[in-house]
């Protein structure tokens, strides 16, 4: 039996929170501490787990297997592959860029902790599990702390209204999917809820034809897919820092990471049945969200809708069902998790020593805080995909995939409007017109990241912000610096992550048929 | 299926319920010699009496594994898995209400009050288990009874006395409906027992048979308050002393499903196309309106009257799917919500008598004024609405799961929009536990040790059935496997 790497990442971050519930409320420091330990202790296991995945066998790696509902065929299970590693480190760095920059939370600092632990470990477990239930398990214990974390300790005009949004939201998203998953279960006749053997289960292609909206959009919820995005600028705003951090940078990767799990690699023929159309919602999400962002006078609501047009790339490139843009898929999940992580923590230093986040208030800040501004401009970048940082490494390849993809060959049996749609996406040109336009977003981009660079961190300082507005800590700095060095590392050397990507690729092109 | 014949050995499998009658008078006994002062060990012991009986019921009165379910004492007791489950639950939920009780005010010194909860629970062990019409109307009616002058016992308020009689009032009408339809199945077959009258009802024309189970139908119905035979609940439970509201919505509930599982599979076998989509109609009315009515409400008492009512529906998707799987899903569900509901009473039992009130926001600030109480709450309304690693969480899945194995995914659709409404009230509730100030909250809200003791025995259960439930799985299958 070897060390259970994989257990031991998913479930540090809870018993540290269950640790943390146990000290005194007064005891502030030994709460920060405690917490930033379990952190460190997380993201040392999984930078060792990433780097020690063997990528020439691919495959689960680091698996663990035990009977847990043995009546219902339900296992722990968790096992990591190339799709799934990537997000366990992200998760692993922005807990621990979290912890950092939410040292001065002053407010119950020991519920705020424990209940963002119970969250990472929900995370964790989500990409590591290889049971659906153990799945939907986990992926409620990721949602429902959500609640309080931004209840509390939230935005006071917005909290209650966004926390109430985002919980039903994503709850209403989870318990749809979980029926298309019983369904599986059920249908399929083995009694399990392993993934690899209902991968394996030879559904209908009528079922799989059925039941994949019911999946795929269900977890694709929390993904941010138009229309169903709406929860989710609201929530990133209302968030206190940290949460927005986890929230933007990870959370929303669950959501498409299940979708890409249990509706594409489940549901193989549902995917390539409803592709064509799918993919016109995610062009929305692109476009749409960056002229979104555009128009927007809070930061706060600027980076959500510049996520939800970023994740839209995501889910884009999840309909390509081919490799380059599945691959890209993987590196954007991780680029964007990064990036937006980062400009969370921007705005909230910003926010907590300005006491605005509204740019036409702001201005000047390159004097106050070099370091901030220099790390937002380092995100902007990524945001727009200039090469040499992580975003265009992702990017480039979502979109060629996209120009590559073609609509699977079978047409038969839309109803008639969808039947129109089908024939359409056999053009030649469908795809390509769809990168084509896509691509607008990326000028948006620009211009929306460089506007807030502009008005943010030069022009004028109020009066006011020039006698308040300090430094940020070496703490935020430490944090920041984490963030960045990633993004330039991957951007500069993209095949530290791509290749192990590409051994989870191969898989799911294989469960596609499109090899 | 054949009566055994009468051998001593029979009283070992009702032992639990004759040490209960003897708990009942010791504890009248020592009302009388103990002195005012000594008078809070009246609840210690009446909760040690049940929780000594609860050991011996599971030493003595277990069923052996392959055991023929022998209908004993002349057929009046069915000695299975599915009573012994019951019965567990009754013992283990008398226990915590009789902790919960201790510093009630106007209840928590009262000997009869203790002896009529010990009543309450020996008709409810016997409802589990009765085989015959004539038992199981006794032993509702022993229950009933006794939840009548629990319910009405803090006479001199005019709320509990409104609470007692209106809830006698309903319950001796809808009593008098079924005791009806007792008598047309025994007018039709000459028959009793109720393993005899599936078989004898066979040669009796169906329609007759339907309208039979209807009359009966509406008796369990009030008993576990389902719609339309819920209206008594919300006030029932807000006027009754807190204990007792939180015993009428576990046991009381569990007991009405016991009698319902049984005698709908035993007797009416042959009008089962008529009931089980009937089930399957209150299930979905149960569930809706419980969850619609509960988003209203102000008082936190009658929110988790309508949320029980929810919950029963929940219950009763198992029963819809007409399954062993979905028995055993029903089985499980109740004892998850049985546990989770004495955690939700029992804060606020504790919370009232400081606060002063059963109002929602007067709820504002528990969170700074007792983080223990806040968690424990937290950890019963998730449970409620659930979400894991809570209890809750693996009730729902197996009764969703149980509907869509019978194909009923209409039915499994409902109950999950039901659970987003009803996580939408439960959330509200945490809000204001957690986020509202409130002007009182640097004083703090004690917590005696007995009530401590009781709390963390529940969340524990419900910690243990959310992540570790294999065995209790096993049990509860068993238990359906007596019944289907």
């Amino acid at each position: 039996m070897n060390f259970p790497f994989l257990s031991v990442i998913t479930f540090t971050p809870i018993t540290a929170g269950l640790l943390i519930l146990l000290l005194p409320a007064e005891r502030k420091t030994e709460v920060r501490v405690t917490a930033l330990a379990a952190a460190v202790f997380a993201t040392i296991l999984s930078v060792y787990t990433y780097f020690a995945y063997d990528k020439t066998l691919g495959g689960y790696q680091f698996v663990e297997k035990f009977e847990w509902v043995p009546q219902f065929g339900i296992a722990y299970h968790v096992g990591v592959d190339g799709m799934s590693l990537p997000l366990v480190l992200l998760t692993a760095v922005v807990m621990l860029t979290g912890v950092l920059i939410s040292w001065g939370i002053d407010d119950r600092p020991r519920e705020f902790f424990a209940f963002l632990f119970i969250l990472a470990t929900g995370v964790f477990g989500v990409f590591v599990s290889l049971d659906l239930f153990q799945l939907f398990f986990l992926y409620e214990i990721a949602v429902f702390p959500m609640y309080l974390l931004i209840a509390i300790w939230g935005w006071q005009v917005t909290r209650e209204y966004a926390a109430m949004k985002l919980t039903l939201y994503l709850f209403i998203g989870s318990v749809i999917a979980l029926v298309g998953a019983l369904a599986m279960y059920f249908t399929s006749g083995l009694g399990t809820f392993d993934m690899l053997a209902l991968e394996r289960a030879n559904f209908s292609v009528g079922f799989q034809r059925f039941w994949f909206p019911f999946v795929f959009f269900g977890f694709a919820v929390l993904g941010g897919i138009f229309p169903f995005h709406n929860w989710s600028p609201d929530g990133h705003v209302a968030a206190p820092t940290a949460v927005s951090m986890f929230h933007a940078g990870v959370l929303m990767k669950l959501g498409a990471f299940a979708a890409l799990r249990v509706g594409i690699m489940l549901l193989p023929e549902g995917a390539k049945f409803h592709a064509p159309w799918i993919v016109l919602l995610t062009v929305v999400n692109v476009v749409y969200g960056s002229f979104i962002a555009m128009v927007q006078k809070d930061m706060k609501y600027m980076i959500g809708f510049s996520s939800v047009s970023h994740m839209g790339l995501v889910a884009m490139a999840l309909m390509t069902l081919n490799r380059t843009g599945y691959v890209g898929a993987g590196m954007q999940m991780f680029s964007h998790g990064v990036m937006t992580a980062l400009f969370f923590a921007c705005v909230g230093m910003i926010y907590d020593r300005a006491h605005t986040r509204m740019m036409p208030e702001l201005g000047g800040m390159v004097k106050k805080m070099p370091f901030v501004a220099v790390a937002f401009i380092i995100g902007g970048f990524t945001s727009m995909g200039m090469p040499g940082l992580s975003g265009f490494a992702a990017e480039l390849p979502i979109f060629l995939g996209v120009w590559n993809a073609k609509a699977a060959s079978v047409v038969r049996g839309y109803p008639g409007w969808l039947q129109w749609l089908a024939n359409l996406a056999q053009q030649p040109w469908y795809f390509p017109a769809i990168a084509l336009i896509s691509a607008i977003s990326i000028v948006v981009t620009a211009a929306y990241v460089l506007r807030a660079v502009q008005k943010v961190f030069f022009g004028e300082i109020s009066h006011e912000h020039d006698h308040h507005v300090g430094d940020v800590t070496v703490l935020d700095k430490t944090a920041l610096t984490i963030l960045c060095g990633l993004m330039i590392g991957i951007g500069v050397y993209p095949a530290i992550m791509a290749p192990l990507i590409d051994t989870g690729v191969a898989a799911i092109l294989k469960l596609l048929g499109v090899a | 299926m054949m009566i055994e014949p009468y051998t001593p050995a029979m009283f070992l499998s009702i032992l639990p319920e004759i040490l209960l009658v003897g708990l009942a008078g010791l504890i009248m006994l020592s009302d009388l010699v103990w002195p005012e002062s000594r008078k809070r060990g009246l609840g210690l012991l009446t909760s040690v009496g049940f929780g000594v009986i609860l050991v011996v019921a599971l030493i003595f009165s277990r069923p052996a594994a392959p055991a023929g379910n022998p209908l004993i004492f002349g057929g009046m007791i069915r000695d299975d898995f599915a009573a012994f489950f019951f019965r567990i639950m009754f013992l283990f939920s008398g226990a915590v209400v009789a902790l919960l009780s201790l510093d009630s005010p106007g209840v928590g010194r009262k000997g009869e009050y203790y002896a009529i909860l010990v009543s309450a629970v020996l008709g409810m062990n016997f409802m589990a288990a009765a085989a015959d019409l004539i038992m199981l109307y006794l032993s509702i009616e022993t229950t009933s009874i006794a939840l009548y002058l629990l319910a009405g016992y803090l006479r001199d308020e005019d709320k509990s006395a409104e609470s007692g009689l209106k809830y006698f009032l309903f319950g001796a009408f809808t009593s008098t409906v079924m005791l009806y339809g007792f008598s047309l199945l025994y007018g039709f077959t000459g028959k009793t027992n109720l393993y005899e009258l599936g078989g004898a009802l066979a040669s009796v024309p169906t329609l007759a048979v339907v309208a039979a189970s209807m009359l009966v139908l509406v008796g369990f119905g009030f008993k576990v308050a389902a719609v339309p035979f819920h209206f008594w609940s919300p006030d029932v439970y807000e006027g009754a002393p807190t204990p007792i509201t939180a015993f009428i919505s576990v046991a009381s509930k569990a007991a009405g499903f016991a009698v319902l599982l049984r005698v709908m599979l035993a007797v009416f076998p042959g009008a089962e196309s008529y009931w089980v989509p009937l089930m399957a109609a209150i299930s979905t009315a149960t569930m809706t309106l419980g969850n619609s009515l509960a988003l209203a409400q102000k008082n936190i008492k009658r929110l988790l009257a309508y949320s029980s009512i929810a919950q029963a529906g929940y219950a009763l998707i198992g029963l819809a799917a007409n399954s062993k799987e979905g028995l055993a899903a029903t089985i499980f569900y109740l004892a998850t919500y049985t546990l989770t509901n004495l955690v939700a009473f029992g804060v606020i039992i504790l919370t009232s008598r400081i606060v002063g009130s059963d109002e929602i926001k007067d709820y504002a600030g528990l969170s700074r004024r007792s983080p223990g109480l806040a968690l424990a709450f937290m950890v019963a309304f998730l449970s409620l609405g659930g979400m894991p690693p809570f209890a809750g969480f693996f009730g729902k899945f197996f009764v969703f799961a149980a509907a869509v194995q019978q194909d009923l995914i209409w039915l499994a659709f409902v109950g999950v929009i039901n659970a987003i409404v009803g996580l939408y009230y439960y959330l509200t509730v945490l809000k204001v536990v957690y986020l509202y100030r409130s002007e009182h909250e640097n004083e703090k809200i004690p917590t005696p040790r007995a009530y401590a003791f009781a709390l963390a025995a529940c969340v524990g259960g419900i910690l243990l059935l959310g992540t570790w439930s294999t065995p209790w799985i096993d049990w509860a299958t068993r238990a359906a496997g007596n019944l289907f």
